[in-house]
């Protein structure tokens, strides 16, 4: 099936509000398609009653709209059971709720736990917070001088026996696509728990999680279409159930006495407090948007678009390029000889090419490759030729300008 | 070198730039020009020494490092200062700023509106917010040390 890139966009009220712009920051979040939007409008137009408590018809009705976007996330990754999707408000969440939920449950005085060096501060401060306040060591995978995951260091770091391996899909500054099938199996055999930070990767490719069997597995809704404020956290429904919950209140309890309480069941004792509904809806919504496009057609449109960025980057004297040609999820970092990337940024920004700068809360990466950032370049679908040719004309006009 | 020598050595670029850059930047029309002035002011000013980048002349909220150099002559009453930042636009903006305050007494300054300072270089408005923030951050700095002399 070809791919129509002009309908695609059209899917999209934004870029017809904004049709001077081009938005390459998709990477920090990414545009709603109109149908996302209309959900959650219609829920709150239509359906607005709060979820799971209430006598009246209306609640039961929003819970059920509710459960029924549950079941589109967990029919969408393949999941054993519909419990193990847990609704959290984005990946952050996801991984504060795992790192606090295995400390004291698995995590023991004295035990180790593998990171990469490529992680979000996301998948590194939760860890590095709770494993202090327990006695728990930090190894963290370095990267090869191709700036790629040392495959032969991760197998030796496995030796030590961690208990817990997180790791991200897809790096959030270079877009390197890391092997993570192969990397889980690896973990696995170690006798290790598998974490995986799906936020950029499950944009790159829908996991399947029977097939990819790691234990966790974290996303945020608004960098795959969604809406802000909604992740989700799938887990083992084993390992969910021993997971101590991070927040209570609300429908995670089961009973009440000043002599104790009893927690609900999965996926309830892990959702503190009003969800949010319409986010869980929107987020289903996405989903199910996505499902009327071929994914690999998208998929391949988007990997034309990176190819050409990256080689009329490369053509462009001055540009350093830190990105991977290949294996790469579609985003682009690059630097300006010696130039700050905010100095970068601003005169892009002038020619309104929407994108970042800085360290991309990845500072242990930066650390690494001794920079003191980068500007990134992130693409999505609804990207077209044109954006990579203003693109490729506003960085020639900044390469001039900084001079 | 010290503080006081490095803000000695920025009086005469400061004066430059408030003759030359200042007026060519609000008199030039487009963009692109603007900036090419803006972005080579920083060339003019002394870059400041390892020891002068310490923490406690630190600007926070700035995306890039940025150390602001503040001093009160008591006998003149007169305030002067020196900056310098990782990057080019932060110190091009922030010089565009002190080149209009430098050697104003506490008086003069009382009467200046900083929030407009650069509003008629046509700069301003497409400057990113986070650049403003940078910029407003090295200002608020700036009220802050007049105050503490007046």
């Amino acid at each position: 099936m070809s791919f129509d890139v002009e309908a695609f966009r059209a899917e999209f009220s934004f870029f017809q509000q904004h049709p001077d712009w081009v938005y390459l920051d998709s990477a920090a979040t990414m545009h709603k398609p109109d149908a996302v939007i209309k959900a959650e409008v219609e829920f709150y137009q239509q359906h607005n009653s709060n979820v799971h408590r209430g006598a009246h018809q209306l609640s039961q009705q929003a819970t059920r709209l509710f459960e029924k976007a549950r079941d589109a996330v967990a029919l969408a990754l393949n999941v054993r059971r519909r419990e193990e999707i847990i609704w959290t408000s984005g990946a952050t969440e996801a991984l504060n709720l795992v790192a606090a939920g295995l400390m004291g449950t698995v995590l023991e005085p004295g035990d180790r736990i593998l990171l990469t060096c490529l992680e979000h501060h996301a998948n590194i401060v939760p860890w590095q917070f709770y494993c202090q306040q327990h006695g728990v060591f930090i190894d963290v995978v370095p990267l090869t001088t191709e700036l790629e995951l040392d495959i032969a260091v991760f197998q030796q770091l496995l030796e030590l026996k961690p208990k817990v391996v997180a790791m991200a899909e897809v790096s959030n500054v270079l877009g390197t696509i890391a092997p993570i099938a192969q990397l889980v199996k690896l973990a696995k055999a170690a006798g290790a728990i598998t974490v995986i930070d799906g936020a950029q990767g499950i944009v790159w490719q829908r996991p399947d999680m029977q097939a990819l069997d790691a234990d966790f597995y974290v996303f945020s809704g608004h960098k795959l279409y969604g809406p802000t404020g909604i992740g989700v956290l799938y887990g083992r429904y084993e390992l969910l159930n021993n997971l101590r919950p991070l927040r209570y209140g609300g429908e995670m309890i089961k009973a009440v006495s000043f002599a104790g309480t009893t927690l609900n069941q999965l996926p309830y004792r892990l959702e503190a407090g009003t969800p949010n509904i319409a986010g869980a809806i929107g987020l289903a919504a996405a989903f199910n948007w996505l499902a009327e496009f071929d994914s690999a057609a998208l998929k391949s449109h988007k990997q034309q678009l990176f190819q050409a960025l990256y080689q009329g980057c490369k053509a462009i004297s001055g540009i350093t390029l830190l990105s991977p040609a290949t294996q790469n999820a579609g985003i682009l970092s690059l630097n300006i000889n010696a130039e700050h990337p905010t100095d970068v940024a601003a005169l892009l920004n002038e020619q309104k090419i929407a994108l970042r700068a800085g360290t991309h809360c990845a500072m242990p990466l930066f650390q690494a490759l001794q920079l003191p950032g980068a500007v990134r370049l992130s693409l999505a679908a609804y990207n077209n030729d044109h954006d990579i040719q203003r693109t490729l004309q506003a960085l020639e006009q900044t390469v001039e300008l900084l001079q | 070198m010290t503080a006081h020598e490095l803000i000695l050595q920025s009086k005469a670029p400061y004066t430059a730039i408030a003759a030359q850059e200042l007026p060519a930047i609000a008199a030039s029309s487009d963009w692109q020009n603007k900036y090419r002035i803006l972005m080579n002011l920083g060339k003019q000013l002394p870059v400041f020494s390892n020891d002068l980048q310490r923490d406690e002349f630190l600007i926070a909220g700035c995306d890039s490092k940025a150390w602001l150099l503040h001093q009160y002559d008591g006998i003149t009453q007169k305030h002067y200062w020196a900056f310098d930042s990782e990057a080019r636009v932060v110190k091009g903006l922030v010089a565009l700023a002190i080149c209009q305050l430098n050697g104003l007494s506490n008086n003069e300054l009382a009467q200046l509106d900083f929030t407009v300072l650069l509003k008629p270089l046509g700069l301003y408005q497409n400057i990113s917010p986070s650049r403003q923030s940078g910029l407003q951050a090295v200002l608020d700095k700036m009220a802050s040390q007049i105050k503490a002399t007046g």
